[in-house]
């Protein structure tokens, strides 16, 4: 036995010599200082990470009996349902996984405005966050169109011809996207060399350069405040403790619920209801057969409405480009907040009572508006819609005004438990 | 104030929630069972004999009907393969699409996946929606289908039906004929009550057929959860011990 460990020792130092082995793992692990004061938010960093290297596993083996050609990718899908051994499992774990990967993410982000995680010096964490939620977005629109039913192809369409609303390049570019006047085999390949190919390894990318920055600032926790300022005699954060193996295991624990529910949905409902998998796209994409009604999945819904809730025309460009502008500030607006933010507190703890009003306004309007986007419109549902999308806006626009005005509480030195 | 809240959100959101196409019957509910073995062979037999004909069912194996269903493969091969000889093959129609297309107006689907477009109420309803018109080519309509091409390819099990009309004033004040509900006209070689069981065992095969790993998933999930349950708890004790020190 000693003779062993000895041997591994021995292996170990000879790699350090070489590489810097010992010194990534205390770097990131063994002595990263987190702060001990974690709650249930604090979950959702480590369960995207989880989803990701789910959704790469799968995503991998689905490759390995996908067919991306028009005439042969909706029966390559159902040949994995059915011919390849495990593969109904591989594909639920895929398509339930991608679903799974919006609402940690969603949830992430919801804790970051809880806790003002995107506050000095987090701003570059934030920005490089919000770069992987907007791949994470096209890597789930590339890849809803690869099973090619109905719903695969009908989305794409729509999606991409509102690029055709710019003015001058607008055409242009939609026909630049697809490859083709309609979308068609050359854009199915072309989607499916970005969502296995270029997204990921952007993905990837992303991922290692948002871990890195959060270990040069440090988290941030529940109370807002920064475990940095007292330290012991040896440097090290008197709030902190290390990520391994106290957080390692307390996500573990977190990981392994996570799993559960999502093996809920897997095994008991993949379809969740037509949320996940929608009935209309177990039909083959048809050109000729538009379907009577389009919606995106529930996770892109919220900014699907804002885009249907422009109905005006007006200084000089008409509704449905300012429909594609409105929904493109929706999404860009998050990069600014870091600016927006005025308070002199971060948590939501120590914040007074309009910030925590503004907060759960935004909210209720978000999941108001992803709740529209999935349902055909009407008069009144599009007039709820567009209070829905002035509140959202006006979340981020007086955001300067209202965190100043704020009556804010006093911040504890140390972190509260 | 989280009542009140809540209160609010349900009153904003309920008037929203009504997306109902109107005029379209309520559908009626198939009560699909997959644990039932021999209902289900009864579909498969009902399937090969009055679907397949026209309907192809592309993605399923003959082979794979016979492991499910516990169908000796011979027997598969004798009663139900009438476009093969080869038990690994799928389910293909001898009928050319294009000669399809012009004795239909639109080839007729393909039905592997059907259960899950459609869903099985829907299916279960459109079997049952049948009803004589003469102003249709093939002499039947649909109540769940206005102007399906389909003909009522089961009517001899059936019989045919007859619409019921009663007045209806729509919202303009005028006066229209709508379909109450519908009557035996001639007898079929069923009653209505084993119809209706042949239906379910129909329907039930077709969501059989559109997800084959369904009679597996729930019996794998329920182990995949046994087995998370348990990695809990230790993983959670774990987490206790070593967090112990953490004040």
């Amino acid at each position: 036995m000693n003779a062993i460990i000895r041997q591994l020792t021995g292996l170990r130092d000879w790699v350090d010599e070489r590489f810097p082995l010992t010194k990534w793992w205390n770097d990131h692990l063994g002595q990263y200082y987190a702060p001990k004061n974690f709650n249930f938010w604090y979950f959702f960093g480590a369960l995207s990470l989880v989803v990701f290297g789910l959704q790469i596993v799968t995503g991998i083996w689905l490759v390995m009996s996908y067919k991306p050609d028009a005439d042969m990718a909706f029966a390559s899908v159902e040949y994995i349902m059915r011919d390849v051994d495990w593969g109904w499992l591989i594909r639920y774990l895929h398509s339930t996984g991608a679903s799974a990967f919006f609402i940690v993410i969603y949830l992430h982000m919801f804790r970051a405005l809880l806790y003002g995680s995107y506050r000095k010096p987090r701003e570059l964490l934030w920005i490089l966050g919000m770069l992987l939620y907007l791949s994470l977005m096209a890597e789930a629109f590339t890849g809803y169109l690869l099973p090619w039913g109905q719903m695969s192809f009908w989305g794409a369409q729509v999606i991409i011809s509102l690029f055709g609303a710019i003015p001058f390049v607008g055409e242009g570019l939609s026909t630049l996207i697809r490859g083709d006047y309609v979308v068609s085999d050359i854009t199915l390949n072309r989607f499916f060399s970005l969502h296995v190919v270029a997204l990921p390894l952007a993905l990837v990318g992303l991922v290692f350069f948002h871990i890195i920055a959060l270990h040069e600032v440090g988290s941030n926790n529940p109370d807002g405040i920064e475990i940095k300022k007292h330290k012991d005699a040896n440097g090290k954060p008197l709030d902190g403790i290390p990520f391994h193996p106290y957080y390692t295991l307390k996500d573990s624990v977190g990981i392994v619920v996570f799993l559960m529910l999502f093996s809920v949905a897997v095994f008991f409902a993949p379809e969740m209801g037509g949320y996940f998998l929608e009935a209309n796209n177990f039909i083959p994409a048809d050109s000729m057969k538009t379907p009577e009604h389009i919606a995106p999945v529930w996770y892109f819904t919220p900014f699907y409405s804002i885009l249907r809730a422009n109905t005006v025309n007006f200084l000089w460009l008409d509704a449905k480009l300012w429909g594609v502008i409105f929904m493109g500030m929706g999404v860009m607006i998050l990069f600014l907040l870091p600016w927006l933010d005025r308070s002199p507190v971060k948590s939501i703890r120590y914040r007074g009572v309009l910030y925590k009003s503004a907060l759960g306004i935004f909210v209720v309007s978000f999941l108001i508006l992803g709740y529209l986007g999935v349902l055909p419109v009407t008069e009144m549902r599009t007039a709820v819609a567009q209070i829905c999308t002035v509140l959202y806006f006006l979340f981020f626009l007086l955001m300067p005004i209202y965190t100043k005005l704020d009556k804010t509480k006093p911040v504890p030195d140390r972190v509260t438990m | 104030m989280h009542r009140l809240l809540l209160a609010a959100i349900i009153g904003v959101l309920a008037p929203l929630s009504f997306a109902n196409t109107p005029g379209a019957p309520e559908l009626l509910n198939a009560n699909v069972d997959l644990s039932d073995q021999a209902g289900l062979q009864n579909g498969a037999k009902l399937f090969v004999n009055y679907c397949v004909s026209c309907h192809s069912a592309s993605f399923m194996r003959y082979n794979r009907i016979a492991a499910d269903l516990g169908i000796p493969e011979d027997k598969v091969a004798q009663s139900m393969m009438f476009t093969t000889d080869k038990i690994g093959d799928t389910m293909t129609v001898a009928m050319k699409r294009e000669d399809a297309e012009t004795w239909f107006g639109i080839p007729p689907p393909d039905l592997s996946v059907i259960a899950r477009a459609r869903g099985a109420d829907w299916i279960y309803s459109f079997l049952q929606g049948f009803y004589i018109d003469e102003s249709r080519p093939t002499g039947m309509n649909n109540l769940y289908l206005p102007g399906a091409a389909m003909p009522h390819v089961l009517w001899e099990l059936q019989g045919l039906k007859q619409p019921v009309f009663h007045t209806q004033t729509d919202e303009l004040g005028k006066d229209r004929q709508v379909i109450s509900h519908l009557e035996q006209a001639t007898p079929g070689l069923l009653t209505e009550v084993d119809y209706k069981k042949n239906l379910r065992d129909l329907v039930s095969f077709l969501v059989y057929l559109g997800e084959p790993a369904k009679l597996v998933r729930y019996r794998v999930g329920v182990w995949v959860l046994l087995f998370l349950s348990v990695l809990l708890v230790a993983v959670y004790l774990l987490k206790r011990e070593y967090w112990k020190d953490v004040h």
